[in-house]
């Protein structure tokens, strides 16, 4: 080895001071706007267009439901503007919204049912929460039937029946959407089960359904409900007019969750049935025990934008006379005593402010839960 | 040391523990409760369907519907069967959803490949539209669309009158009516050689490239012969065609083309919303085309417009198209949502009217539902002759 030592050094061991970037890309917001706005001519003019495209619209949306919006006052305020939101009209029909024309005295248990739905929907969608299992236990098998219970009522309980006819607003959409989750998620699963079987007839059964209900519009699926389904069974087995819709969006569903549970099922690597299989264990302890949770959680997202689907699909139930919100807003809105210029405008970006928010919230849930197990996979 | 060899039988018993027996048990059982469901509701629907006085046969097909349709492509009148009523439904429901589809795909690809812009405002406008659209129910939208946008316009006598003959109010849309004349034939003969023109000049230049190398002005040329060739024979012919401009009669317009409010909202709300799904999809696909291929394209000198047209979007299409069919089918499905603004569509006129003046709510719901499933087999046939012909072959 030779002496380093000795050498004269020709390279400078010191560290350079760091010199500070050229103008043109040193981090500022100037450069920012020429790299993101202005990096071509056309890029610029589609900058300007924009701009002032997405200014025109905040503005025409802003001074509408804020800055020139009705908000106190009654209906004479309201006809006296026409540019902007008539907001005391939705103040008013508010509760209207909410429970239809469930009787005031008894809407309590509503908000009860809606309270225990919220708290185990958040236990079960929280992944890191303890006792899930127990959660998913009472989510599917117990508020059920704590829900018909308190909704509809029982004599026995002290609680006064209460007529389907008189339920509607935010209440039936909701209660649309959690039957079409709770009944389709299990039915789902055995269609998706049954569609991956070795038997023929059990495959081809499933397959059958599976592809005819999602190969036809859930508009007729409704139709069937309510005008075939009395047709089906004696008098006096009729469903009653709020249980059919319920029927069909449960069947509908579950035919669409058919799938993507099968996507999860799919993606289960062949190994873990076939260790499965090799340790003696049956076919419904390799499903419940090794596969299903393995397959489930994979489609989470999808299982959340399956129910986006669902609950956006809801609105279409006032077809056959449901007054779910939608409808419950197009019955506020024509209402004669309210009628000016901009309550039909006001009821529908209430409306659309409502599922908009239902729905962008689940998205993003999905969305991160989708992350979540993005990361899981790598590690 | 005593024998060790097992005597090894396989069973062979009529015992449910036998998987093959299982198996067969279990399809006789489910086969047979669903036979016995059938076959229960069969009897209980036909003499629920005979105490009720609805006909159990399609013989309502050949009587007079007796109603009125206002938007019809095919010719009907309140003389007209109900069979020739379900075809106008039929050919309303195709009609909409082809337009819309159009539509929707042109907003679709424009939105997508306006997300992935470099340009920061352009991508969070297209990004904002999508959040905003897909979030809200569509019948929500349509509702907007009819009731808060379309319907508010003015009566026909106040009509916004748009330079051309053009009048909108809440009646629709009223455009002049095109008459042709003698010679007009000659145009549409013209327009037809341009077409064949511009297909043969599209080989040459394809083979002058390949030869040469050199770029001929394919679009400019044939841009140029669609327009050009067909004027020319318009002006010599002696301007063949005239437009009768509505005039206003009343309380309405006489002459002219009109288009409904309803239309215009079921096929402006498809559009939008189908639009806000496809821009996903399109999205996605084009993030799949690996990246390297863009930059390999760039590094050969392609210019942004050039890689995007010649490289990623071909790569990307085959990605796309699975779900943008899919997509096509929702968009067919949901324009029964028709019924809640009252365009004639098949479910409307069909499953709506007939239903309730014939009550054969069976038939016609049978009907119905083998209509949209037709629909859905021929796509999904279409689908995946298309996916065979254009997946890549690999080695």
């Amino acid at each position: 080895m030779t002496d380093q030592s000795l050498r004269p050094p020709i390279v400078n061991l010191a560290l350079m001071p760091a010199m500070a970037p050229p103008a043109d890309v040193r981090p500022s917001p100037l450069t920012w706007i020429k790299r993101n706005l202005f990096s071509t001519p056309f890029s610029g003019a589609l900058t300007i267009c924009f701009v002032l495209l997405a200014v025109w619209l905040l503005h025409q949306v802003l001074s509408f439901a804020i800055l020139n919006a009705v908000w106190s006052g009654g209906r004479e305020a309201c006809r006296a503007n026409p540019e902007g939101a008539c907001w005391p009209f939705i103040a008013q029909k508010f509760d209207y919204l909410r429970y239809g024309a469930y009787p005031i005295s008894e809407r309590w248990r509503v908000d009860l049912t809606q309270a225990i739905g919220a708290i185990l929907i958040a236990w079960l969608l929280w992944t890191k929460a303890p006792r899930r299992k127990l959660a998913a236990m009472l989510f599917f098998v117990f508020y059920p039937v704590a829900a018909f219970v308190l909704l509809r009522g029982v004599a026995l309980l002290h609680l006064p029946v209460i007529d389907t006819m008189l339920w509607g607003g935010l209440l039936i959409t909701l209660l649309m959407s959690i039957v079409g989750i709770v009944f389709s998620l299990p039915i789902g699963i055995l269609l998706a089960l049954g569609r991956r079987s070795d038997l023929p007839i059990v495959k081809a059964v499933c397959l059958t359904f599976i592809e005819v209900v999602r190969g036809v519009p859930f508009i007729t699926v409704l139709f069937m409900a309510n005008f075939m389904m009395p047709l089906f069974v004696p008098d006096y087995l009729t469903p009653d007019r709020l249980l059919r819709p319920l029927i069909a969006i449960a069947l509908f569903s579950s035919a669409y969750m058919a799938e993507v549970v099968r996507a999860g099922l799919q993606a289960i690597p062949k190994g873990q049935y076939e260790a499965a299989k090799a340790l003696g264990i049956s076919y419904f302890d390799m499903m419940r025990l090794i596969v299903l949770p393995q397959a489930l959680t994979i489609v989470i997202p999808s299982i959340v934008s399956t129910f986006i689907g669902l609950f956006k699909d809801t609105t279409l139930v006032a077809i056959v006379g449901i007054a779910d919100f939608l409808k419950a807003v197009e019955t506020a809105r024509v209402d004669p005593s309210w009628a000016g210029p901009t309550i039909s405008s006001t009821g529908y970006l209430f409306a659309g402010l409502v599922y908009w928010g239902f729905c962008f919230g689940m998205s993003r849930y999905s969305q991160s839960m989708e992350r979540q197990l993005a990361r899981g996979h790598k590690s | 040391m005593s024998d060790l060899t097992l005597s090894v039988q396989p069973r062979r018993s009529l015992s449910l523990h036998n998987k093959k027996v299982r198996g067969i048990f279990y399809q006789v059982l489910l086969a047979g409760s669903l036979l016995a469901l059938a076959l229960g509701i069969g009897i209980q629907t036909t003499s629920n369907m005979r105490a009720r006085g609805i006909p159990l046969s399609f013989g309502f097909w050949n009587e007079a519907a007796g109603f009125d349709i206002n938007q019809t492509l095919i010719s009907y009148d309140t003389l007209s069967t109900y069979g020739q009523a379900f075809w106008v439904g039929v050919v309303n429901t195709l009609y909409v959803s082809l337009l819309a589809i159009l539509l929707a795909t042109l907003l679709g690809f424009v939105v997508g490949i306006a997300r992935l812009s470099q340009n920061w405002i352009v991508a969070k406008v297209a990004t904002s539209y999508v959040e905003v659209i897909r979030n809200i129910p569509l019948l929500l939208q349509l509702l907007f669309w009819y009731n808060a946008v379309l319907k508010p316009l003015p009566a026909p006598k106040s009509s916004i009158e748009i330079p051309g003959g053009i009048y909108l109010n809440n009646r629709g849309l009223i455009i002049p009516e095109i008459q042709l004349h003698p010679g007009a034939g000659l145009v549409d003969l013209a327009f037809a050689a341009a077409i064949f023109f511009c297909i043969v000049f599209c080989f040459y230049a394809k083979r002058a490239q390949r030869r040469t190398g050199r770029q001929l002005p394919v679009l400019l040329v044939s841009l140029a012969t669609l327009i050009g060739f067909p004027l020319v024979i318009f002006l010599a012919a002696g301007e063949p065609v005239s437009f009768i401009r509505p005039q206003l009669h009343g309380f309405n317009f006489q002459g002219g083309h009109q288009l409904y409010p309803e239309f215009a909202a079921l096929l402006i709300g498809l559009s939008v919303y189908t639009g806000s799904y496809i821009a996903e999809i399109v999205r996605g696909g084009v993030q799949a085309v690996a990246k390297g291929q863009t930059e390999a394209a760039y590094a050969l000198g392609f210019s942004p417009g050039k890689t995007l047209r010649l490289v990623v979007v071909p790569q990307a299409l085959r990605i796309i198209i699975p779900p943008l069919t899919s997509q096509y089918l929702n968009l067919t499905k949901n324009s029964s949502l028709a019924v809640f603004v009252g365009y004639p569509d098949l479910v409307q006129i069909f499953a709506g009217t007939v239903l309730n003046q014939t009550g054969a709510a069976v038939q016609v719901m049978a009907i119905t539902l083998a209509v949209y499933l037709a629909i859905s087999i021929v796509t999904s046939l279409a689908m995946n002759a298309f996916n065979r012909h254009f997946a890549i072959v690999e080695r």
